[in-house]
């Protein structure tokens, strides 16, 4: 009978459990995330592509050219275009502008756009939801009925409404999909005061003497933080969206503001001949709201794990 | 279930009334006088006090308010500025294009969304399953108007001379039009109701040429509409094939579901029976949520394959600043937004015997 090996494993330090606090090790969990990281490498090329625009793009994206013809097919000199032309990747538009330079100078828009609508609902929203979730009563019953009325309504025809009346422009589409996001804030932030609002360390904290300020912002609100972060990546995506579609109905942003949503409305009609101008800016909007969807996707696995999806 | 409905429908009354206020109070909103807008911008002072008059614009926004509930319940939605014509017939024309498109969008995406959906869950991890779900990832991405676009280019231009051609724009071919169910039917002297639904059904040219056993009509229709439902429904389709795999995935690894098997039941009926239609609970919320898309869809399909439905008129009448026709069309959508959304909670008593309606 051999001898049976008893001997305690020893504690060496390599082999304890290194502690992390949640944020690193959300931040790990969302680095392994696979979807996650094609989403960050997509948003940080189009992050590098809208700082460096003026460098990449060859072309000013407002000017017209001479010497081209309208709506010629792209021109790539690695692709058998005759050296003695002049290269345009992507071809030129409607207005004999480069298309590639156009294309570019988008990127920042479309940024912009995603995150000046996102961040204005959170605000409001996540403002109206505080207030609701924490004052209760009355004031609760009537923001919240408020907020149903415009969840309501689809949401692209409610900004589609609410531009008719402030009149087409870029700023008017902004702030018409700026506030038919904010009711899905509002609700989150919301939800998450009254589930915490009567737990026992904000009890101890307003025992302490806390003011209901101070609760709100110290110990209720960091909680809703984690949902918010997720449900406005998200929310980015669904904007950027909205803008472009405003933008493709004549609503949003007016020529010859490099918007991919106009780019593409201006020249739906060319769809049949010069088919470019269409596909380009639309694999633009999709790549980028892809971006923020994988990135959305990744944050809710890896932050909030009781919202977590099945598989990556 | 009849106390249910009951109350969901009293419930309903405020976020209706809400959003009928909400909408009135925009068109007022908009600056510009509404006589300059309706008589011209050269109308002298005393029409336009006469017009103030019969319009009742002298009285208080209150009272107009009401008095606009009450045209409402009488099926008066006012008049269009641009063609003078009562904005319900507005409807009655435009609305029948969108919901046969919108229905048509969401059988595809029903079916496609939980064929792929179910697939992905039985067969995880496999190379179906990796390709379905990048396929829904970009699907959620994609702008339904490109997508549109592309379909048109794809379609009518690449595939041109082959069988698989179909048609890039309109409802019906040229030289074929809409045949008015009221003559087929030797109707005259119709009005109110009646009226209207008579008008939509012969709008609604899928069913219309059903009816009439027009099948030559009902086959050119039927073309007209697969690419835009295809473009309509495709984003519907990816988030409904997602919840579809995640909400499969969760009811397999239920334990009823391994008791199942384990008393030697038939694996398609273990699937079909009991983890199926548990599965469907979450999946019906977000076909309930997807209406909501899919309208918002349907608005810019329209415009990209020019279909005579409520977007293309959505779009006309807000250049013309025909806003009675604007704020009849706002109304209406949502309605119908809230009516599938009210379904969508009477389904879930039907599911799971479990959610008792009260």
């Amino acid at each position: 009978m051999s001898s049976v090996d008893i001997s305690v494993p020893t504690l060496t330090p390599e082999s304890t459990y290194q502690r992390q606090s949640p944020g690193v090790e959300a931040l790990r969990r969302l680095a392994r995330h696979r979807s996650a990281r094609v989403g960050f490498f997509i948003l940080f090329s189009l992050i590098f592509i809208a700082i460096f625009a003026e460098v990449i793009a060859p072309y000013n994206p407002t000017t017209v050219l001479s010497g081209v013809t309208r709506r010629s097919p792209p021109c790539v000199h690695l692709l058998g275009c005759p050296e003695d032309q002049e290269q345009h990747i992507f071809g030129i538009d409607g207005n004999s502008r480069d298309l590639f330079s156009r294309i570019i100078f988008g990127s920042r828009l479309s940024l912009q756009i995603g995150l000046v609508t996102i961040g204005f609902a959170i605000l409001t929203g996540g403002l109206i939801g505080a207030i609701a979730g924490f004052v209760g009563g009355w004031v609760d019953n009537i923001l919240m009925r408020i907020m149903d009325v415009l969840m309501a309504f689809p949401s692209l025809l409610l900004a589609i409404f609410i531009v008719t009346v402030l009149g087409p422009g870029l700023i008017n589409a902004l702030l018409a999909i700026g506030i038919i996001s904010i009711p899905i804030y509002a609700r989150l932030v919301r939800a998450t005061i009254l589930s915490i609002k009567e737990l026992d360390y904000v009890s101890a904290s307003r025992a302490l003497g806390a003011s209901g300020i101070v609760l709100l912002f110290t110990r209720v609100m960091p909680n809703a933080l984690t949902p918010l972060i997720v449900r406005g990546t998200l929310g980015i995506a669904t904007a950027i969206l909205d803008a472009a579609a405003l933008s493709f109905l004549g609503l949003g942003a007016q020529n010859p503001t490099p918007e991919w949503g106009l780019m593409l409305g201006q020249e739906r009609g060319s769809v049949f001949n010069a088919p470019h101008l269409v596909f380009f800016p639309g694999l633009a909007i999709m790549l980028t709201v892809l971006s923020f969807n994988l990135i959305g996707d990744g944050m809710r696995d890896a932050l909030d794990p009781r919202l977590r999806s099945e598989g990556a | 279930m009849l106390q249910f409905l009951t109350r969901r429908l009293i419930l309903l009354v405020p976020v209706v009334l809400g959003l009928l206020l909400i909408t009135f109070i925009i068109v007022r909103l908009i600056p510009g006088d509404p006589c300059k807008a309706f008589l011209g911008e050269r109308a002298t002072e005393a029409k336009c006090a006469e017009f103030r008059e019969r319009y009742g614009l002298n009285d208080s926004v209150p009272v107009q308010f009401l008095r606009y509930l009450g045209n409402l319940v009488q099926g008066d939605l006012g008049m269009s500025v641009k063609t003078s014509q009562p904005v319900v017939d507005v409807i009655a024309q435009r609305l029948p294009m969108t919901m046969e498109l919108a229905m048509a969008a969401m059988l595809f995406a029903v079916t496609g969304g939980v064929v792929l959906g179910v697939i992905s869950a039985l067969r995880r991890n496999s190379t179906i399953d990796v390709i379905t779900m990048v396929i829904a990832n970009i699907g959620v991405s994609m702008p339904v108007f490109w997508l549109g676009l592309m379909l048109a280019f794809f379609f009518a231009l690449v595939l041109k001379d082959t069988f698989l051609s179909l048609p890039p724009s309109a409802r019906l071919s040229a030289g074929v039009s809409v045949v008015s169910l009221a003559t087929h039917w030797g109707l005259t002297d119709l009005q109110g109701l009646p009226r209207f639904i008579i008008m939509f059904l012969s709008n609604s040219v899928i069913f219309s040429s059903i009816v009439r056993g027009d099948w030559a009509m009902l086959g050119d229709a039927t073309r007209h509409l697969i690419l835009p439902a295809i473009a309509v429904g495709t984003i519907p389709l990816a988030v409904i094939a997602r919840m579809t795999r995640s909400s499969m995935l969760e009811v397999l690894g239920l334990d009823y579901v391994r008791t199942a098997r384990a008393k030697g039941l038939v694996e398609r009926m273990v699937l079909s029976k009991h983890a199926f239609r548990n599965a469907l609970i979450p999946i019906v919320t977000i076909i309930g949520l997807e209406t909501g898309a899919l309208l918002s869809g349907a608005v810019l399909t329209e415009t990209v394959f020019a279909l005579p439905g409520v977007g293309t008129q959505l779009v006309t009448a807000i250049s013309a600043r025909d806003y009675s026709v604007v704020q009849g069309f706002t109304v209406v959508i949502a309605l119908i937004f809230v009516v599938v959304n009210l379904l969508v909670d009477l389904s879930y008593a039907y599911l799971d015997p479990r959610i008792r309606l009260d």
